[in-house]
C-alpha cells in the first residue's frame, strides 16, 4: 500500500530569479540566476546532483524542446535531465519529478528547475498554445482570462451574487496582492494599487479587468531536494520537508457532461483532498499558516478559497471582504509574496516560485513579509482552464 | 405524381448596414450616392460565406417537408463560392447531413446560375432534389453595387409530394450581352452603362423569354399574379414587365432591408412570394444575365413552414459602422496586432478523420449510460462508464435546443468581430460544449439565453485557402 511522500524528501536549497520584464536576460540566464542561488543555499557541489527536471511550458517562445538547452545553460553534463510540461502546473510537476526520484531511492540529490521567458513575444499576454490537430479544427478556447471568466459567470449564477458584489470581492483579491507585492523585492509589480483603479480598469474578459489579471513575466525558480537523512549529514538543522504533492487532471466531465455548474474547479478539490490526506491535514482553515495559490485571475483565487476547503461553499466573497486572506488578517494569509498577480507568472517557474515563498517563510527568511511562526504552507497551481485543466498542490512544512 | 416545389428555405445575414452610413463615408468623393441612401443592406459577418449561407438555407428548407434521407441530388448555384476546385456542394451536403450517396452539382458563371439550374432540374427526371443558391457579392467601395448589394441564400426542395407550387412551363435564351464583366480571378464586376443594359437587355432579351415561357405554360401575362425578377439595375424588372404588358404588382425586391443577393436573389424573391401566395396564383420567375430564364409556377396554397425570408428579415441587427463591412469583406486591413499571427494550417488528414463528428455536429449517445457527448473520444466520458465509441448512437447537436451556461466577452483574443463571446452551451439532451457565439450583441448575452447552432467559418488558412468550418452558437430570436 502506497504511503505517499510525506517527510521523505527535504528541500535543502532554493533559488528564485527576479521576476518581471527581464529585457536584459534570456531563459538560460534566468535559470542560472535561480540555480546559483539554490546551489549556494544547499551548500553542495553541483556534481552532487544526480538527476534534474526542467519545467517550461510555451513552445512559441523559450529555448526549445527537451532539457538540452537547460543542460547547456547549467552545464550539467551526463545526468538525466528531463523537460516536463503540464501547462501552468509545470513548475510543481518538475518538483514532483525530482521529489519522486529522491523518495524512490533512485538518486540521493535531485534538481527541479522551472523557467519561462514570456517577454520575447512582442505583445502583452500569453501566446496561444497549440491545441492539437483535432481540437484545432473545432475547439474555440479564447484567451486565458476568457477561460477563467467562465467561473465568474458560473459562481455568480450558483450563489445568486450580483455582478457588482462579485466585482468588489475580486477587486479586494487583487488589492491585497498588490499590498503584498510591494514588500517582495523580487516581484514583478511592486506598486500598491487602490480599489478604484482596480474597479475601473479596462475590461479584458468580462468581468475581469486589467487588474484582475496576473502579470506576464520572465523568471525562473529552482529547488534542490534530498532525503532528510542526507540533509542532516549536510548540517541542515531547520529543515523543510515536502508533506504532499498531488495533481488532478480533467477527463472531460466538466466540459462534456452536465455534471459541473461552472462555479468551482473540480480538479482543485480532487487534488486538495488527496494532498490533505497525504499530509495528514484535517482542518486546513486552522492548520495552514499561509497559501500561495494560482491567482492567474482574481476569480480563480476567489473560488480556490472554497475549492481548498478553507472557505465554506458560497462564503469566499465574505471571507475575502473580511480580510481573512490578507497578510495582516486573522485568517490564512494568501499570496504573501504578491502571488501570480504581482510577483508574476513565468509559467514554468510559478509552482517553484510559490514553493520558494513557502520555504522562505518556513525558514523565517521572508523579511518584511514574514508570517510569525509559520510551519505549514500550501501552494497551488492550475494549468489549462477551469473546465479542462490540471490542479497541482504541494504542501511544505518544517520537519519534525 | 406531379413534380414541383415541395418546400423552400432562406437565409439572410443578420447584420444590416444603413445605406446612409455608406453614402456618408463616400460623400467627399461621390455625393450622388446620397440619392440611394435609403434603408439598409445585409452584409456577411466575418465568418459567413456562400457555403455557410447555403447550409443555413438548406437547413431552413429541410425544417419543412419529408425526411432528408430521400434526397438524391444537391445542386448549388453561386458565383461567389469559396473554392474553385474543392467541392463546395459536398461541404454543404455534409453539414446539412444529407445522404452520403447524393449526386452533387455546382453551377455558376452568371447571375442566372440558379434560375437556369432550376429550369433544368424541373425539366429533368423527377427526383427528390435540393437546389440552393447562395451569394456573397463583393462590390467596389463607393460603387452603386456596394449600395444595392446584400447577401443571402435560398433553397428549394423539388419533388413529387405535397407541393407548395407546381411548375407550369419555362424558357431560356443565351446571349453574349456583357452588361457587366467579372473575370474568374476578380473580386468585383466591371459595369457598362445602365441605360444600354436597360434598353437592350431588360427591355428586349427578357421579354422574349417571358413570352416563350408563358406560351410553354399555356397562359397569358394577365394570368400572372406575381412578377418575380431580381434586377441589380434599378427599374430593370419594371422595364421588362412593362414590355410584356404586365399590369400587376411587382414582387418585393427585398431591397429595403436586405439588398440584391446576386445569383441567389431570384430564389430568395421566389421563396418570399411562396410564403404568402394564395392557391391558384401564378408566379413568373425571371432570371437575367447574358440571356434570360423564365419559369412559370402555380401556387397550391400550401405554405412552407420554414423560417423563410420573413424570418430571415426579422432577424436583424443594424449598424452604421461602414468600416465593419469593409473589414469583413477584406477591403481594409486593420491592425489586429500580433495575436492575429497564429499559424492557420489545418491538418487535412485529421479534418477527414473527424468529418463524421465535425461536419454535421454529431455527438455520441452512450448506449450504456445515456450520456450525449461531444467530442466523441475513444470511450464514454461518464465517470466509470467507459463504453467504447463504436457503440455510440449518433445524435446531431445542430438542431438540439440549447442555452448559455457560462460566458464571457473576451477582448484579449484575436477575433475579427470583437469581442469573442465564448462559453459553455448546455444542450437539452445533456451534451455541452465550450464554444464561440457569433452574431451576438452585448444585450443579447446572458446566462440562460437560448441559442441556436449555425455553421460558420472558424479560420481561413491564407496559404492554402482552406477554410475550417464548424458550428457556433447564436442568440435565438424570440
Amino acid at each position: 500500500m502506497a504511503t505517499g511522500i510525506k517527510d521523505k524528501v527535504a528541500i535543502i536549497g532554493m533559488g528564485c530569479s527576479r521576476f518581471g520584464e527581464r529585457w536584459d536576460v534570456g531563459e538560460d540566464d534566468l535559470m542560472a540566476e535561480a540555480f546559483d542561488e539554490a546551489l549556494a543555499d544547499a551548500g553542495i557541489e553541483k556534481s552532487r546532483i544526480e538527476a534534474a527536471w526542467l519545467g517550461s511550458c510555451m513552445d512559441a517562445v523559450n529555448i526549445g524542446n527537451s532539457a538540452i538547452p537547460a543542460s547547456f545553460a547549467l552545464r550539467m553534463d551526463g545526468i538525466p535531465f528531463t523537460r516536463v510540461e503540464n501547462m501552468c502546473a509545470t513548475g510543481t510537476e518538475a518538483l514532483r519529478g525530482a521529489a519522486y526520484a529522491v523518495a524512490s531511492g533512485a538518486v540521493d540529490v535531485a534538481l527541479a528547475i522551472g523557467a519561462e521567458k514570456l517577454k520575447d513575444t512582442g505583445y502583452g499576454g500569453l501566446p496561444n498554445p497549440f491545441k492539437g490537430t483535432f481540437n484545432d479544427l473545432w475547439f474555440q478556447i479564447g484567451s486565458a482570462p476568457a477561460g477563467f471568466a467562465q467561473l465568474a459567470s458560473g459562481y455568480r449564477t450558483r450563489y445568486q451574487i450580483s455582478k457588482q458584489d462579485l466585482k468588489r470581492a475580486l477587486a479586494h483579491v487583487s488589492w491585497k496582492s498588490h499590498q503584498n507585492g510591494a514588500l517582495s523585492p523580487k516581484a514583478h509589480l511592486r506598486k500598491p494599487v487602490d480599489m478604484d483603479t482596480i474597479l475601473n480598469a479596462p475590461m479584458i474578459a468580462e468581468p475581469l479587468g486589467l487588474y484582475d489579471c496576473c502579470g506576464v513575466s520572465d523568471g525562473a525558480a529552482a529547488a534542490i531536494v534530498t532525503t532528510p537523512e542526507i540533509a542532516r549529514t549536510l548540517g541542515k538543522v531547520d529543515m523543510v520537508t515536502i508533506k504532499a504533492i498531488q495533481l488532478s487532471i480533467s477527463s472531460g466531465i466538466e466540459s462534456s457532461t452536465d455534471q459541473w455548474d461552472g462555479s468551482h474547479v473540480r480538479n482543485t478539490r480532487n487534488a486538495a483532498r488527496k494532498a490533505y490526506e497525504e499530509a495528514g491535514i484535517t482542518d486546513p482553515r486552522r492548520q495552514l499558516d499561509l497559501m500561495e495559490v494560482h491567482d492567474c485571475f482574481s476569480i480563480t483565487e476567489l473560488v480556490t478559497m472554497e475549492d481548498l476547503f478553507v472557505s465554506e461553499e458560497g462564503r469566499a466573497v465574505a471571507d475575502v471582504l473580511d480580510g481573512f486572506y490578507d497578510r495582516d488578517g486573522v485568517g490564512v494569509p494568501c499570496q504573501v509574496d504578491g502571488g501570480l498577480k504581482c510577483f508574476g507568472h513565468p509559467i514554468g517557474a510559478s509552482g517553484l516560485r510559490m514553493a520558494y515563498e513557502n520555504y522562505s517563510q518556513l525558514l523565517g527568511r521572508a523579511g518584511e513579509r514574514q508570517i510569525a511562526g509559520a510551519s505549514l504552507g500550501l501552494s497551488h497551481n492550475l494549468g489549462g482552464v477551469p473546465f479542462q485543466g490540471i490542479a497541482a498542490i504541494s504542501i511544505l512544512g518544517l520537519h519534525g | 405524381m406531379e413534380f414541383g416545389i415541395v418546400s423552400s428555405g432562406a437565409y439572410i445575414p443578420k447584420h444590416r448596414l444603413a445605406r446612409s452610413a455608406i453614402a456618408a463615408a463616400h460623400s467627399w468623393m461621390a455625393p450622388a450616392l446620397k440619392a440611394q441612401a435609403k434603408g439598409a443592406r445585409a452584409f456577411c459577418n466575418f465568418d459567413e460565406d456562400s457555403v455557410t449561407m447555403a447550409v443555413e438555407a438548406v437547413r431552413d428548407c429541410l425544417a419543412d417537408g419529408p425526411e432528408r434521407a430521400g434526397i438524391e441530388v444537391l445542386a448549388l448555384a453561386s458565383t461567389t463560392l469559396p473554392y474553385a476546385d474543392l467541392s463546395n456542394a459536398a461541404i454543404v451536403a455534409a453539414a446539412a447531413d444529407l445522404p452520403k450517396a447524393i449526386r452533387t452539382l455546382e453551377s455558376g458563371g452568371s447571375q442566372r446560375a440558379a434560375t437556369s439550374t432550376l429550369l433544368q432540374l424541373l425539366r429533368g427526371p423527377a427526383c427528390d432534389t435540393l437546389l440552393v443558391a447562395s451569394e456573397r457579392p463583393q462590390a467596389r467601395p463607393a460603387s452603386v453595387q456596394e449600395m444595392q448589394s446584400g447577401a443571402g441564400a435560398a433553397a428549394l426542395r423539388l419533388g413529387c409530394g405535397d407541393l407548395v407550387a407546381r411548375f407550369l412551363g419555362g424558357a431560356s435564351l443565351a446571349a453574349t450581352l456583357a452588361d457587366h464583366v467579372r473575370a474568374s480571378d476578380a473580386e468585383e464586376g466591371y459595369f457598362w452603362e445602365e441605360r444600354w443594359v436597360r434598353d437592350e437587355g431588360y427591355a428586349k432579351i427578357a421579354p422574349r423569354v417571358i413570352r416563350a415561357a408563358l406560351e410553354d405554360a399555356g397562359i397569358g401575362i394577365d394570368d400572372i399574379d406575381h412578377f418575380v425578377m431580381p434586377s441589380l439595375l434599378r427599374q430593370g424588372a419594371a422595364v421588362a414587365a412593362r414590355a410584356v404588358g404586365f399590369a400587376g404588382k411587382m414582387a418585393d425586391d427585398l431591397a429595403a432591408d436586405g439588398g440584391h443577393a446576386g445569383a441567389a436573389h431570384g430564389l430568395l424573391m421566389l421563396a418570399s412570394v411562396l410564403e404568402s401566395a394564395r392557391p391558384g396564383e401564378r408566379i413568373l420567375l425571371v432570371g437575367f444575365g447574358q440571356g434570360a430564364d423564365a419559369l412559370v409556377f402555380e401556387a397550391t396554397g400550401r405554405r412552407p413552414s420554414s423560417r423563410g425570408v420573413s424570418g430571415a428579415l426579422a432577424r436583424r441587427v443594424e449598424t452604421t459602422d461602414y468600416l465593419r463591412l469593409l473589414s469583413h469583406y477584406d477591403r481594409i486591413e486593420l491592425d489586429w496586432g500580433m495575436r492575429a499571427e497564429s499559424p492557420e494550417k489545418a491538418a487535412l488528414t485529421n479534418a477527414w478523420r473527424a468529418e463524421g463528428q465535425l461536419a454535421a455536429f454529431k455527438a455520441g449517445r452512450c448506449p450504456a449510460c445515456g450520456a450525449v457527448q461531444f467530442p466523441q473520444l475513444p470511450c464514454c466520458v461518464s465517470p466509470g462508464c467507459g463504453t467504447p465509441r463504436d457503440r455510440f448512437a449518433q445524435a446531431s447537436l445542430a438542431d438540439e435546443p440549447a442555452k448559455v451556461l457560462t460566458y464571457t466577452a473576451d477582448w484579449l483574443s484575436y477575433h475579427p468581430a470583437p469581442p469573442l463571446y465564448v462559453g459553455f452551451v448546455q444542450f437539452e439532451n445533456g451534451a455541452r460544449l465550450y464554444m464561440e457565439t457569433t452574431d451576438a450583441a452585448a444585450e443579447e448575452m446572458d446566462v440562460g439565453v437560448p441559442v441556436a447552432m449555425v455553421f460558420r467559418i472558424k479560420r481561413i488558412d491564407p496559404r492554402s485557402g482552406f477554410r475550417r468550418y464548424f458550428w457556433k452558437a447564436t442568440p435565438q430570436e424570440p
